[in-house]
């Protein structure tokens, strides 16, 4: 089997921030997601959500607040995952709550060393 | 009571910390002269009490044998010379009363130092059990060789083999530091988790086994939690997932030794004691921010003692994403899938229970099974029949063909 980074992009404006319950509902949502990699023996990492604010260190040196690219493409989370092909891997992506939000998940191929 | 009677039941809880207490001072390479000088203290119990009746306190005359006959073996061989010479008070002349002390102090320190020394990784975790039974619960070779369901032979060879890696590695029975205690004591953990499940799970129809195993287990878990250094959050989490299990010990069978299914089993046989024991424990857990497996499973035992409270499922199919989550197994992922069945309906759990593949469990296709009884009946028949091929255990059969026949 080979791995599979799943990168959730997406706007985090559109993050329910709601009440307890709709947070909560949104929490189960992912875990139900993540709990059915995880059944089918295919989760390699449950990952992380990632915080708004970056840092780019660029090669000129320059540090700068960023990455400011289209704010529905912003990188909220990871998580790996494993399966035989990278179509396996992305229909496994089916069901992943940040859909629902108008997110994506872009599925890559883990080349390790 | 009478003697005979009396003494299966003293040998079991007795015989153990004998051999604890004995082993602190004679060193594990030495085991066997403990062991025997436990033995022959039972034997000669049941001679003198069979003629002069029990004693006032059987549990102290057994001590007090215990101790003359290890004084007395001392005096006739080398091991005198080498071990307990130094422990010689030039004023008495006579062997240190301390070292043969069964006080409860000592006999709990002795116990819990034996368990950690049992469980030692060097050996592979069915040894482990097989020792833990042996030493601690004074099963003998028949017994242990009866609960896992092989060979008395096998059981010998894997003792001799499990001892002599213990002698090899001169372990001696002494109080261990902080952190090897640490160090340890996931590994204790586990083969009393082991243990306790060769009893719940158990291959062997003997209830009396099943019931004698999962009670030993509590027993040693209890010692850990009854000392402070090793009261850990998680052994704690372990201590009251083994209290709900075990109350439902005397609901889970009939008395033709059938299994009786959760759904359909007494609650007043249930043992409201050890939930509350469980219930305490599991408090005593949650302090901290640890948590492990046994958290998990022991909140899930947790809600398996409530009735059918609102939003029940909810929590512990919450609870099931977050243990399948940290360590897959097939059996986690077929209970996660019962769970979600409850939750979001049969047909969503068919479609994830498929997922699965499990294809070679009898579990798994009699888990579809059950989701498909009211969705399609003959995909139901199928399942339980394969199930029905896959099983090895006739209780499992038993219910099987019951329900292939109902839904026929």
């Amino acid at each position: 089997m080979k791995e599979f980074l799943l990168i959730y992009h997406g706007d985090a404006n559109n993050i329910p921030k709601g009440s307890p319950e709709e947070m909560q509902a949104n929490l189960q949502r992912w875990m139900d997601w993540i709990g059915g990699i995880a059944a089918q023996n295919k989760l390699v990492d449950r990952g992380n959500r990632l915080f708004p604010a970056a840092k780019v260190l660029k090669s000129d040196g320059v540090i700068s607040d960023g990455p400011f690219t289209e704010i529905k493409e912003q990188i909220l989370g990871y998580s790996i995952i494993k399966a035989d092909s990278i179509d396996e891997a992305t229909a496994l992506s089916r069901g992943c709550p940040i859909l629902r939000i108008g997110g994506s998940v872009e599925v890559r191929e883990i080349n390790a060393m | 009571m009478k003697a005979p009677e009396l003494l299966p039941h003293l040998f079991r809880t007795e015989y153990s910390k004998i051999v604890a207490v004995l082993c602190k001072t004679f060193g594990l390479s030495h085991m066997e002269i403990a062991e025997d000088i436990a033995s022959e203290t039972f034997l000669k119990a049941m001679e003198t009490w069979g003629l002069k009746g029990l004693p006032a306190n059987p549990a102290a005359w057994l001590y007090t044998v215990a101790r003359n006959k290890a004084k007395d073996h001392f005096k006739h061989t080398s091991v005198f010379e080498s071990k307990i010479k130094d422990a010689l008070r030039p004023d008495t002349g006579g062997i240190e009363e301390e070292i043969f002390e069964f006080s409860d102090q000592n006999i709990a320190d002795s116990q819990l130092a034996m368990i950690f020394t049992v469980c030692h990784p060097c050996n592979a975790p069915e040894s482990q059990i097989s020792l833990a039974l042996q030493i601690l619960c004074g099963f003998s070779v028949e017994e242990i060789a009866n609960a896992f369901l092989t060979h008395p032979e096998t059981i010998k060879k894997r003792l001799q083999r499990a001892r002599a890696n213990l002698a090899d590695d001169h372990f001696l029975i002494r109080a261990l530091s902080e952190s090897e205690i640490t160090q340890r004591l996931d590994t204790v953990l586990k083969t009393l988790y082991l243990l306790f499940n060769e009893g719940y799970f158990s291959k062997t129809n003997d209830q009396l086994i099943r019931k004698d195993l999962c009670s030993e287990a509590i027993r040693l878990t209890l010692l850990l939690t009854n000392n402070a250094a090793t009261s850990t959050p998680n052994a704690n989490a372990l201590l009251a997932l083994m209290c709900f299990q075990s109350s439902r010990l005397d609901a889970r069978t009939n008395d033709k030794g059938e299994v009786i299914l959760f759904d359909q089993q007494d609650r007043n046989l249930w043992d409201k004691t050890l939930i509350e024991k469980g219930n305490n424990y599991l408090v005593n857990a949650c302090r901290g921010n640890e948590i492990s497996k046994y958290h998990l499973e022991a909140a899930i035992a947790y809600w398996h003692t409530t009735s059918d409270v609102q939003n029940k499922w909810h929590h512990i199919l919450e609870l099931y994403n977050q243990l399948i989550i940290a360590e897959y197994s097939p059996i986690t992922a077929l209970n996660r899938t019962f769970a979600l069945a409850k939750v979001q309906g049969h047909a969503t759990a068919i479609r994830e229970a498929e997922k699965l593949n499990l294809t070679d469990s009898n579990l798994y296709h009699s888990l579809l099974g059950y989701l498909y009884a009211g969705i399609d009946v003959n995909k139901a028949i199928d399942h339980y029949s394969k199930a029905l091929e896959l099983t090895k255990s006739p209780a499992q059969k038993q219910n099987l063909k019951t329900e292939i026949e109902r839904l026929s």
